[in-house]
């Protein structure tokens, strides 16, 4: 761990049994980037994203300085069914008055109306925000999000984007967020990388103003070398190999 | 009642009323048939013995039953008795209830406690424990703690058995949730893995209760000098079925009253769950 906020990854390498997963993958976050992770599915995507976070332990031979804390909202919610919901925000927070915080986030995530429900009984776009909120009431420093936002609704997707990019804005952890939605990689990162054979083998700056339009035409080609780079046949295009 | 008078106002009803009318109708006199065949038979055994049909060494009338309660409530015997009873059940549950959790937790967070302690417990739990009783008696003698033992044994194992399994079934994305959130050990067990074994737990204490009627009554056979199971064995050396039948029915209302406490408590302990939330 290191007092740097950006994250540094080398020789990363995850196997399971035959199945080399990530291989002697490299990394570089610069600090406060907004990066997102494409890849195909069984990529490797979550498994680096779990390393990065803790929660598997890294191999001996491989560097990994990642910056605390770390905040995580996976692909589900998560919510404990058991705790209302400023409780699961407030969980393993070490401060005097954690639902003073635990209020605070939630009002930035628009729950503040929601505090005292029960997890159940929140809406999937609800419980969605509620986890973003248990993730940055740690102010954390690297912000890592898996898919955070694949069973919503596209209205609710929308708003989740403006609600990230705000929290991003004001908070400025290093974030990284795995997605397999080209244009919503394209509206809300400044890189985006693209994980293939255990590598990264697309690493693509998009140098754009926010707030990003979707139809801006700027997008055309970044998002058709994006789809290349995945794999998707463009008819007319002939797949290039991608430089790393 | 109301119902009863108001079904041949229903006839004069717009049809509006008279599409709900049935569900509500049906209900009731449901609730009515329920009460009403115990009524009968309770009736009929009345007349039976009136009759002569039924001699009261055999089953005493309804109403001598009646008032035999009556003179043992006034006279105090039936509440002490109760009293006996009840302490043996709730000492010997609570000492049930704490080694089935401290064993199950014990070996539901580690391997090596499952290792030391689930095989044996797996094993006692197929002995009917009530085959125990000459054991106990040589162990314990005649006194109280065979009949605590035995209530104590009784309910250790549902509890053990359900808790395990509820510790063993917590969703694994939630203890990495919480580990991610920087719950320590003692954190991720406290407002993890025991709130979600709850549920269990608490299905677990409601066989234990089961059991725990089931081995005092056992347990009171025991040369008992007092409780419930004392006052029927009394009253067998005196041919008094009615208040043998006095006995049996406390021990029914103290089997219900504690698993409507049980359930209370569930109703309260879960609310979160998605079941009752809605509700
Ligand atoms: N614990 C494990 N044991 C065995 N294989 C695993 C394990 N975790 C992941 N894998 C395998 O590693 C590969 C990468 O999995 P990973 O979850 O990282 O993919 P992903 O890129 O996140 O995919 P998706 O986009 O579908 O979520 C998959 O083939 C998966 O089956
Ligand atoms: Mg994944």
């Amino acid at each position: 761990m290191s007092n740097n906020a950006g994250v540094s990854v080398r020789n990363l390498t995850r196997q399971f049994g035959e199945n080399r997963v990530l291989d002697a993958l490299d990394v570089e976050l610069e600090p406060g980037a907004f990066v997102a992770l494409l890849g195909r599915s069984g990529s490797g995507k979550t498994t680096l994203l779990r390393t990065l976070a803790g929660l598997d332990a890294a191999p001996a031979d491989a560097q990994i300085d990642v910056p605390t804390p770390t905040a995580v909202v996976f692909q589900e919610p998560r919510l404990l069914p058991w705790k209302p919901v400023w409780q699961n925000v407030a969980l393993g927070l070490a401060d005097p008055n954690p639902r003073r915080r635990a209020e605070a986030a939630l009002g930035e995530v628009g729950l503040s109306h929601r505090l005292d429900a029960w997890p159940g009984t929140l809406s999937g776009g609800e419980a969605q925000r509620a986890a973003l909120a248990r993730a940055l009431v740690r102010q954390p420093k690297l912000l890592l999000l898996d898919e955070p936002f694949a069973a919503l609704d596209a209205l609710t997707r929308m708003k989740m984007h403006g609600l990230v990019l705000d929290l991003w804005r004001t908070h400025a952890p290093t974030t990284l967020i795995v997605t397999h939605d080209v244009d919503e990689a394209l509206l809300l990162a400044d890189r985006v990388l693209v994980l293939e054979h255990g590598r990264i083998a697309t690493d693509l700056r998009v140098g754009m103003d926010r707030p990003r339009d979707p139809t801006n035409p700027g997008f055309g080609p970044l998002r058709a070398k994006l789809l290349r780079a995945l794999g998707v046949e463009l008819p007319a295009a002939r797949v290039l190999e991608p430089s790393a | 009642m109301s119902v009863m008078s108001a079904a041949p106002i229903r006839l004069a009803l717009p049809a509006v009323t008279q599409v709900r009318a049935p569900a509500r109708r049906r209900f009731s006199l449901a609730g009515y048939r329920r009460f009403l065949s115990p009524l009968v038979l309770v009736l009929l055994w009345q007349a039976a013995s009136m009759a002569g049909l039924v001699s009261p060494r055999v089953l005493a009338a309804p109403t001598t039953i009646l008032a035999s309660a009556w003179d043992l409530l006034i006279s105090g015997e039936l509440l002490y008795n109760m009293a006996v009873s009840l302490q043996r059940v709730a000492i010997g549950l609570a000492i049930g209830v704490s080694a089935g959790a401290v064993l199950a937790v014990a070996s539901g967070l580690t391997r090596l406690g499952e290792d030391v302690v689930d095989a044996p417990m797996q094993m006692l739990r197929t002995l009917p424990f009530l085959a125990l009783v000459p054991l106990f008696i040589l162990w314990f003698g005649i006194g109280e703690v065979p009949k605590i033992g035995l209530v104590a044994l009784g309910t250790t194992f549902p509890i053990y058995i359900n808790l395990f399994a509820g510790i063993r079934g917590i969703e694994p994305k939630l203890l990495e949730a919480g580990r991610v959130f920087g719950l320590s050990r003692w954190g991720l067990i406290r407002h993890v893995i025991l709130p979600g074994a709850l549920p269990s737990g608490l299905v677990g204490l409601r066989y234990a209760l089961g059991t725990a009627w089931l081995s005092l009554v056992v347990a009171e056979q025991i040369n008992a000098t007092a409780g419930i199971g004392y006052l029927i064995n009394d009253a067998r050396d005196f041919l008094r079925t009615d208040v043998i039948v006095v006995g049996l029915m406390v021990y029914a209302i103290l089997g219900l009253s504690a698993d409507a406490l049980v359930r209370l408590g569930e109703r309260r302990l879960l609310a979160w769950r998605p079941t009752l939330v809605g509700r």
